[in-house]
């Protein structure tokens, strides 16, 4: 049971990491929104699925499912907000080869 | 090793480098990127204290945290909506 948390928990920080980076490096802001959002969801998600089995079935794991759920909600409305308020306000996106 | 003490750890590195992004992003959108991202891992942070050391306060900390990133990630987005403060 520990050995599943621990890949659980591994995946989640594979995915918060490489988020990150990708952030860090990416050339735009549309291309770095990506990587954002899936570590903000995927990340995020396999780390709290992780906890919850490390704690077992508790009043904490309840509240670790009442975070997730919101985050799971509110994380992609977040980035297509941001998306939409950059596209409006009149950022080109990024075009290799462009120059 | 305790997982939830690797998970500290690799996440403070990690929102620390959200935080160069806030930093030097060119334009205002970017550095919204690097919030929401940050407060999501400090999100993880709090919640993996709070299974540690088996507090549930830490846990209403936690969700209201995550309510105010969302709220001030919303708010910001449709404040910088169609100005053009990026040129």
């Amino acid at each position: 049971m520990i050995i599943i948390a621990n890949l659980f928990i591994g995946s989640g920080l594979f995915f918060m990491v490489f988020g990150v980076l990708g952030l860090l490096i990416f050339p735009d802001l549309y291309t770095r929104l990506h990587p954002a959002g899936k570590a903000g969801t995927a990340g995020v998600l396999s780390i709290f699925v992780g906890l919850i089995i490390y704690s077992g079935f508790t009043p904490l794991s309840l509240r670790i499912i009442l975070i997730a759920l919101f985050i799971v909600i509110t994380s992609p409305v977040a980035s297509h907000a941001i998306a939409r308020g950059a596209i409006e306000s009149g950022i080109k996106p990024w075009e290799a080869n462009k120059k | 090793m305790n997982p939830f003490l690797v998970i500290t750890y690799i996440l403070s590195v990690t929102s620390f480098l959200c935080l160069i992004r806030i930093v030097r992003g060119p334009t205002h959108f970017d550095r919204l990127i690097g919030l929401n991202l940050m407060v999501l891992n400090i999100t993880v942070i709090i919640a993996a204290q709070a299974v540690y050391y088996q507090r549930y306060v830490y846990f209403d900390v936690a969700l209201v945290y995550a309510i105010l990133g969302y709220i001030s990630v919303i708010a910001i987005s449709k404040y910088l909506t169609g100005r053009e403060l990026h040129k």
